[in-house]
C-alpha cells in the first residue's frame, strides 16, 4: 500500500518553486513553476522515467465501425523484447468506462465503433519494438457501414450502434407562450465543423507497480480523482491501491476529461511487474481524445418591430460519436444557452445529442455554449439587418442583467454585465488600415493578397455559459493549508494544466496568512478530490477551499495568539492583508509571545499587536483542511425547467478581418474585448487566458478543423490540422468588467472559457461583412468565401 | 542498420553503389517523420550532410547564358542569402514559404526534388525557370530538366544508385513571382501555388501551377498565347484582357483534386486569380 | 496496425537485417561530450537527448517538424530534433535549452534558480509567456537565435521567425511581449 518511488522525471514535484514574494490577490507574480519551464527541466509528464521501465502502445481500429471476428496476439508476443501484450480478455474490473456513463471498452470486443478504437496494448523494451509488435497482431475485421449522419442517428431508424442506443440525451425547454410570435421573423441553418483541443503535450503517463498488487500511476490529466476511480474499477482494485499523482500536464482544454492510456498504462504495469511508460505520438493523441461536438442548428427568432425578442426557436443536434464521454452535459449547455445573453421572454429549445461511428466527442473549452453561439449571434445580426437596427444597438436592446429569467426559469442572481461587455468591446480603438508586408495581410508568408482585392470588416458577438458543474452534478474541492516555519504549505489536487492555479492558489494563501506560499505536488494520496480543471470552476472551488482553509489556519493561530497573550480572541482582528491586530498593552510579557528576534514586533509594546498571521504562528505548526461547495444546483425537468447553474460569465467580442475577396483567404486583424470577470485576481494571467482563448477562437473560425470522411479522420497530424501559428493570431484588447460575484471567493468568477465562446462568431460576423457572404458555417473554408 | 556519412560525393555514390539499400538522408524533414512514425524503416542511411560539395553554389557562364548551379544540399535558408536572392528571386520567395525558419534551416532543394510532393514549394520555380538536375551514379553524371525528372506524385526519375547531386537554375534577367496558398499565414503545405518568369533578354513568359496536378504544370500554349501580347517594348500598363485570358488559360490547364486539405474546384479557381496576379505583379515590375 | 491509423501501409513484423543492432557513438551536447549507448540507430535526436541523455528539455509534441517544441540548435543552426537522425549529428556541437546559461553559470547546474536565467527565460517568466509551458523551452531556443541574429526586429520580422513554433495557451501576445522586453533590456529597443 506504500506510494511507489517517485519517477525520475526531471524535476519532481513539478511546482514546488515558490512564486514570488510579497504578492498577494489582485498583483501579478510570476509563476512557481514559470523557472523550471523555462529551463526546460520542468517534469511533463512525458519526461518521467523509471528503472526498468518498458514502453506501452496502443493498438487501434483503422475502421470506423466493424465487428471483430477475432484477435491474434501469438505473432506480437514471439517479437524479442515484448514483455505481453492485453486485450479486452485481460481486464480484471469493470471493462467499459466513462465519465458520466461508463460505456467505452477499455480494449474493443466483438465490435469497433470509431477510427482509433483501442483493441490491444503492448509493453515493450523500446517504443519501436512495442511498434512492430501492434503491427504483428493480427485482427480479423469485418467492416460494417458505419452510422456517420447524426440526423440519421437522431432519427432512430435502423439499428442502434451501442446497446444503450443512438441518442444520448434529449432536452427539451419550453418557455413562456408557445404560440408567441413576432412583427419579425429570421431563420438560419448553422453548422460548427469539429474542433480538436490540440494541446501540445501528449497523452503521457507512467505506471509503476507497488509490488502488492496496487499501482502508482503518474499522468497529465484534468482530474485525478475522477481518474482514479475509474481506473480503479477497470482493474477491480480499490481506491487505495490505485494512487494517482499529477505529472505535469501540457495544455488541457477539455481534452484530458476522459481517460486515454490511464487503464492501459496500468493494467500493463500490473501484468509485467515492471514499470510502464504511454506517451502517444501526435496521430494517436488525435484519436486518443474526444473533440469538440460538431453541431448543426435551425433557429428562428421572433422580434417586435422596436428591436425587442419575442421569441427564440431552436434545434441543436449535436454529434457525440461513438461514445458518451461529457455529452450529456455538453448538450445542457447547448440547451440552456441556446438563446444567447439576452432577454427572451418566450422560448422553444430542442437539443439533442446522439452517437455515431465518428470520434467521440467530449468536452472542450466553452462546450456546448460555443457551438450554439455562432448560431445565435448570427441569427441576431440577421434579424438588425431585417430590422434595419445597429447590431450592437439590437444586442444592447436585448442584452441581459441581473433580474432578468433565463429560458430555463432561473432568474440570474449574480453580476450579468453583458452590456457593458458589448460597451467595452467596441470602446477600443480600431487598428489602422491593411498594411504593407506580407504577413499583415491575408494570405501571409505565400504573398498572395493583392491590396486592391482585401475587404475589411467588422463583427460583434455576445456570449455566456455557466461557471462550475450544473445541473445537481456533485460538485467540491478540499484544500488544506500547513503554516510552519514561515511557510504556507497547500494542498490540493486541481490538476494545474496551464492555467495559473498554483500561482492564484499562494497568492491566496499569502493574502490570507501574510507569507510565502508552496503548493505541494497533487495526487490522490493526500487530499480529497479537487474537481475537475474545467468549466472556468477552479478558481470558484479550489481557491475557494485555499481561501477557506487559510483562514481557519489564519483563526488557530489569533486563537493561540490570544491564548499566550492572555487576552480574549476577540480582542485581536483579521485583517484582509493576513495580519492580526489589536491592542494589547503589556501583553509581550506573556510566556509564550513570539520571540522570533527579528519579527517587527517590538513595536506591539507600544502600539499594541500588528503582525502577520505567520509572524504570529512563531515556530509552531498549524494546518486545517476544508472543503469548498457551491450552493446546490438542480437537474432540468421534462420541460427544460430548473435552477440548473450557480452563475455564469459573459463576454464580446468585436472581431475585425481582412479577407482577399477572390481566394477566400482571412486574416483577423483585431479582436477586441470586453469580458465579465467577476474580480481580477491576478491580471497578468486573466489577459494571458484571454489571448490564449481567443487565438483558440480564431482557430475555430477560420482553421481548426478534424476532417472526417466516412468516419475516417484524414487529418490527424499538426500538418494538416492547423492550429494558429504567431501570424495567424490578432491583437488582442481586452478590458475585464469588474463586478464581484456575491458568493465566489473574492468575488471572482472563472475566466478560462468566455474568450472562446464569442470570438469565434464575432469574426464569422465580421467576414460576412467584409464579403456580403452568408456565413453559416464555421470554419470558414476559402471555397466558403468566392 | 548504420550510418554512413562520406565527405566527398564519389564516396557517396561509391556507397550507393555498394549498397543500393541505403536510404538518402538530405535534410531529414521528410525521412525522419517517416521514420517517427514508423512508416520508414531504413536499413541503413546515406547522410549527405557532409559532403562539402553539395552545399556550394556557382555561377556557370555570362549574360543571357549564366546558369546557378546549386549544390542538392543547400537549404531553403541559404536560398534567401541576398546573393542567391538576387540571381534566382522567384526560388527566394518560394523557399521563404516552406515550412518554419528551422525546417527552412534543415530542408534542402534536393531533398524537395528527391521527395517530389505535388505541394513541393520549389518545384514549379524550377519548371518554370527550366532548370536541370544532375545525378551523379558511379557511371558518372546525367542531367535532365526538372520537368522530366519529376514522374508523378513523390516519384522521380532517380535511377538506382544515383543521387541528386547539384540542380542549375538558368538565371533570368526581369521579374520573376512566387504565391502560395495556404489555410494559414505562415507554416503550411501548399493548396496551390504558382511560379511566374518573365526573361526579359529572351522575350519569354513562363509559368508552373503546383499542387494542382501530380506533377508541376506548364502550359507552353498559355504562355506563349500571353507572350505575344505582350508589348515587349514600350512596357504599357498590362491589358486586363491578357491577364484575365492567361488566368483562365492557366486554370484550364491544371489538374487538381479534392483532398483534404482543399476542393479541386477551390484550386482551378484560386490558381486562376494567382496566375493573373502573378503576371500583373511581374509586368508592373519590368 | 497501430495507432497510424491513417492510410500507412503495414509495417514489417520482421526488423530489417540489423534495424534494432544498438548504436553507440558519440554526441557533443551543450559542450560535452556524452556517450550514447543502446539507442537504435534510427533514433531521432530528439530521442536521443530525452530518453538516452537525460535532456528532456526539447518537447515531444509533434515529432514532426510541424510545432518548434523540439527546437535546438546544431553547429548555431535552429532546427528541430525530431527531424535529426541523431547519429548524423555525431561531430556537430549540439546546443539544448538545458545549455543556455547566462555567463558564468554551470550548465546542468541542478541549483539553477532564477538568479540564473537567461534574459530571455527571465523575459518569458516575467512577460506571462509561459502557462502549460510545454512550448516554452523551444521557444526559448527560438527566440535566443533571433536575437542572437536580429537584434532589433520589427513585429513581423518577430512573427515570421517564431511561426514555426505553436504555442496552444497564451495566444502568443505574453510571448511577443517578453522578446520585445528582451530587446528593450539589450539596449536594442527602436
Amino acid at each position: 500500500m506504500t506510494p511507489a518511488a517517485a519517477p525520475t522525471g526531471v524535476e519532481a514535484p513539478p511546482a514546488r518553486d515558490r512564486a514570488a514574494p510579497g504578492a498577494r490577490v489582485g498583483d501579478s507574480p510570476i509563476r512557481p513553476d514559470g523557472t523550471p519551464k523555462v529551463q526546460g527541466r520542468f517534469a511533463f509528464a512525458s519526461d518521467l522515467e523509471a528503472d526498468g521501465m518498458l514502453w506501452g502502445r496502443t493498438l487501434r481500429s483503422p475502421h470506423p465501425y466493424a465487428r471483430v471476428r477475432s484477435v491474434d496476439i501469438g505473432p506480437a508476443l514471439a517479437i524479442a523484447g515484448v514483455s505481453t501484450v492485453l486485450t479486452a480478455d485481460d481486464v480484471p474490473g469493470a471493462s467499459t468506462y466513462g465519465l458520466m456513463s461508463p460505456d467505452q471498452p477499455v480494449f474493443a470486443r466483438g465490435v469497433v465503433r470509431y477510427m482509433g478504437e483501442p483493441l490491444a496494448a503492448v509493453a515493450a523494451d523500446h517504443p519501436d519494438t512495442a511498434r512492430r509488435a501492434l503491427a504483428a497482431i493480427v485482427v480479423d475485421y469485418e467492416p460494417l457501414e458505419p452510422l456517420i449522419d447524426p440526423a440519421l442517428a437522431a432519427s432512430e431508424d435502423g439499428p442502434p450502434i451501442h446497446p444503450d442506443g443512438n441518442v444520448i440525451r434529449h432536452i427539451r425547454v419550453e418557455h413562456g407562450d408557445p404560440a408567441a410570435t413576432g412583427d419579425v421573423v429570421v431563420e438560419g441553418v448553422y453548422e460548427v465543423g469539429m474542433q480538436d483541443q490540440a494541446f501540445l503535450g501528449p497523452e503521457s503517463g507512467l505506471a509503476v507497480p507497488d509490488g502488492e498488487g496496487g499501482v502508482d500511476l503518474w499522468v497529465a490529466t484534468q482530474w485525478l480523482h475522477e481518474d482514479r476511480d475509474q481506473v480503479a474499477a477497470c482493474l477491480g482494485l480499490p481506491h487505495d491501491q490505485v494512487r494517482l499523482h499529477l505529472g505535469g500536464v501540457g495544455g488541457a482544454f477539455g481534452g484530458r476529461e476522459d481517460l486515454s492510456m490511464q487503464v492501459h498504462a496500468c493494467l500493463l504495469a500490473l501484468r509485467t511487474g515492471r514499470p510502464v511508460k504511454m506517451s502517444y505520438l501526435r496521430d494517436e493523441s488525435f484519436v486518443g481524445h474526444v473533440h469538440r461536438h460538431p453541431a448543426r442548428m435551425r433557429y428562428r427568432h421572433h422580434a417586435a418591430a422596436a428591436g425587442d425578442l419575442v421569441k427564440v426557436e431552436a434545434e441543436v443536434l449535436l454529434d457525440g460519436g461513438a461514445y458518451a464521454s461529457s455529452s450529456w452535459a455538453v448538450v445542457s449547455n447547448a440547451a440552456r444557452f441556446a438563446c444567447g445573453p439576452y432577454r427572451v421572454p418566450n422560448a422553444l429549445v430542442d437539443a439533442t445529442v446522439v452517437r455515431t461511428n465518428n470520434p467521440p466527442c467530449g468536452a472542450m473549452r466553452g462546450f456546448g455554449a460555443v457551438q450554439v453561439c455562432f448560431g445565435h449571434e448570427s441569427q441576431m445580426d440577421k434579424l438588425a439587418a431585417r430590422l434595419g437596427m445597429d447590431p450592437v444597438e439590437l444586442r444592447l436592446r436585448n442584452a441581459l442583467a441581473t433580474g432578468d429569467v433565463l429560458p430555463t426559469g432561473q432568474r440570474v442572481t449574480g453580476a450579468a454585465p453583458v452590456a457593458e461587455c458589448i460597451r467595452s468591446a467596441i470602446a477600443h480603438p480600431l487598428p489602422p488600415a491593411i498594411g504593407n508586408g506580407w504577413l499583415e495581410r491575408p494570405g501571409g508568408a505565400g504573398r498572395t493578397a493583392d491590396a486592391s482585392r482585401v475587404r475589411r470588416g467588422v463583427g460583434v458577438a455576445a456570449g455566456f455559459k455557466n461557471v462550475m458543474y450544473s445541473e445537481g452534478f456533485e460538485d467540491d474541492s478540499e484544500a488544506r493549508v500547513r503554516l510552519a516555519g514561515g511557510v504556507a504549505s497547500i494542498t490540493c489536487a486541481v490538476a494545474e494544466v496551464g492555467q495559473g492555479f498554483v500561482t492564484i492558489a499562494s497568492q491566496i494563501a499569502r493574502t490570507v496568512l501574510g507569507c510565502d506560499a508552496v503548493v505541494e505536488p497533487a495526487d490522490t494520496v493526500g487530499v480529497d478530490s479537487a474537481g475537475s480543471s474545467s468549466a472556468s470552476r477552479q478558481t470558484w472551488m479550489s481557491g475557494g477551499a485555499v481561501l477557506r482553509a487559510a483562514r481557519q489556519v489564519a483563526d488557530q493561530v489569533r486563537s493561540a495568539l490570544a491564548v499566550s497573550l492572555g487576552v480574549p480572541a476577540s480582542s485581536l482582528a483579521l485583517t484582509d492583508d493576513g495580519r492580526i491586530v489589536g491592542a494589547a498593552p503589556g501583553a509581550l510579557d506573556a510566556p509564550d509571545a513570539p520571540d522570533a528576534p527579528d519579527a517587527p514586533d517590538a513595536r506591539d509594546a507600544r502600539d499594541g499587536i500588528d503582525m502577520t498571521v505567520a509572524e504570529a504562528a512563531g515556530d509552531r505548526a498549524f494546518e486545517s483542511t476544508a472543503v469548498h461547495r457551491h450552493r446546490p444546483t438542480y437537474p432540468l425537468d421534462e420541460r427544460g425547467q430548473g435552477d440548473a447553474d450557480v452563475s455564469f460569465v459573459f463576454a464580446a467580442h468585436r472581431a475585425v478581418v481582412d479577407v482577399d475577396i477572390d481566394l477566400g483567404l482571412v486574416r483577423v486583424v483585431q479582436v477586441a474585448t470586453g469580458q465579465d470577470v467577476g474580480r481580477v485576481l491576478h491580471p497578468a494571467q486573466v489577459v494571458g487566458q484571454i489571448e490564449g482563448g481567443i487565438a483558440q477562437g480564431v482557430g475555430l473560425a477560420v482553421m481548426e478543423e478534424m476532417v472526417i470522411d466516412g468516419g475516417l479522420v484524414l487529418n490527424p497530424s499538426f500538418t494538416d490540422y492547423l492550429i494558429p501559428t504567431v501570424a495567424d493570431t490578432p491583437e488582442v484588447l481586452a478590458t475585464c468588467i469588474e463586478e464581484p460575484e456575491p458568493e465566489a471567493p473574492f468575488g471572482a468568477k472563472g475566466a478560462g472559457e468566455p474568450p472562446t465562446i464569442s470570438s469565434t462568431a464575432a469574426i464569422a460576423a465580421a467576414i460576412r461583412v467584409a464579403t456580403g457572404v452568408d456565413v453559416t458555417r464555421v470554419p470558414v473554408r476559402p471555397w466558403d468565401l468566392i | 542498420m548504420s550510418v554512413v556519412a562520406p565527405t566527398r560525393l564519389d564516396d557517396a555514390v561509391a556507397a550507393l553503389a555498394t549498397d543500393p539499400s541505403l536510404t538518402v538522408l538530405a535534410g531529414g524533414t521528410d525521412l525522419m517523420v517517416a521514420v517517427n512514425y514508423g512508416r520508414a524503416r531504413p536499413a541503413g542511411v546515406l547522410s549527405l550532410r557532409r559532403v562539402p560539395e553539395l552545399h556550394d553554389w556557382h555561377v556557370d557562364g555570362e549574360g543571357g547564358d549564366a546558369e546557378v548551379v546549386l549544390g542538392a544540399g543547400i537549404s531553403y535558408t541559404t536560398l534567401l542569402d541576398p546573393a542567391l536572392a538576387g540571381l534566382l528571386p522567384a526560388l527566394a520567395q518560394a523557399s521563404r514559404t516552406v515550412g518554419s525558419p528551422q525546417i527552412r534551416n534543415t530542408g534542402t532543394i534536393g531533398g524537395n526534388l528527391g521527395t517530389a510532393s505535388p505541394a513541393g514549394d520549389t518545384l514549379p520555380v524550377l519548371v518554370a525557370l527550366d532548370a536541370t538536375v544532375e545525378l551523379a551514379s558511379t557511371s558518372g553524371r546525367r542531367a535532365m530538366p526538372v520537368a522530366e525528372f519529376v514522374t508523378g506524385p513523390k516519384l522521380t526519375a532517380l535511377a538506382p544508385g544515383e543521387l541528386v547531386a547539384a540542380v542549375r537554375v538558368p538565371v533570368a534577367r526581369g521579374p520573376q513571382e512566387f504565391l502560395k496558398i495556404g489555410v494559414r499565414n505562415a507554416m503550411v503545405i501548399a493548396v496551390a501555388n504558382c511560379a511566374l518568369v518573365l526573361d526579359l533578354d529572351h522575350r519569354r513568359l513562363a509559368c508552373a501551377l503546383g499542387a494542382v496536378g501530380p506533377v508541376p504544370i506548364r502550359d507552353h500554349d498559355a504562355e506563349a498565347w500571353a507572350t505575344i501580347r505582350l508589348d515587349w517594348d514600350a512596357r504599357p500598363d498590362l491589358d486586363r484582357t491578357v491577364v484575365d485570358g492567361f488566368g483562365r488559360r492557366m486554370a484550364a490547364a491544371s489538374r487538381p483534386i479534392d483532398d483534404h486539405r482543399a476542393t479541386a474546384a477551390y484550386r482551378r479557381r484560386a490558381v486562376e486569380v494567382l496566375a493573373r496576379r502573378a503576371l500583373a505583379r511581374a509586368w508592373a515590375a519590368t | 496496425m497501430g495507432c497510424d491509423v491513417t492510410t500507412t501501409p503495414p509495417l514489417p513484423a520482421e526488423p530489417a537485417p540489423d534495424a534494432d543492432a544498438p548504436a553507440a557513438y558519440e554526441l557533443t551536447v551543450n559542450g560535452v561530450a556524452h556517450a550514447v549507448e543502446g539507442a537504435r540507430p534510427t533514433d531521432s535526436l530528439l530521442h536521443v537527448l530525452r530518453d538516452r541523455l537525460g535532456l528532456p528539455g526539447a518537447k515531444n509534441a509533434c515529432e514532426q517538424g510541424e510545432c518548434g517544441s523540439c527546437s535546438v540548435l546544431v553547429d548555431g543552426v535552429l532546427v528541430c530534433a525530431c527531424l535529426e537522425l541523431a547519429e548524423a549529428a555525431v561531430g556537430c556541437e549540439i546546443t539544448t535549452v538545458e545549455g543556455l546559461t547566462p555567463a558564468g553559470a554551470e550548465p546542468g547546474d541542478a541549483a539553477l534558480t532564477s538568479a540564473v536565467l537567461t534574459d530571455v527565460q527571465r523575459a518569458m517568466v516575467e512577460a506571462g509567456g509561459v502557462q502549460c509551458g510545454f512550448c516554452t523551452p523551444g521557444f526559448v531556443v527560438a527566440i535566443h537565435d533571433l536575437l542572437d541574429r536580429v537584434p532589433d526586429p520589427g513585429p513581423f520580422e518577430v512573427r515570421e521567425a517564431l511561426a514555426g513554433n505553436l504555442c496552444r495557451c497564451t495566444g502568443y501576445g505574453r510571448i511577443l511581449a517578453a522578446v520585445e522586453r528582451v530587446v528593450t533590456l539589450r539596449g536594442n529597443g527602436r
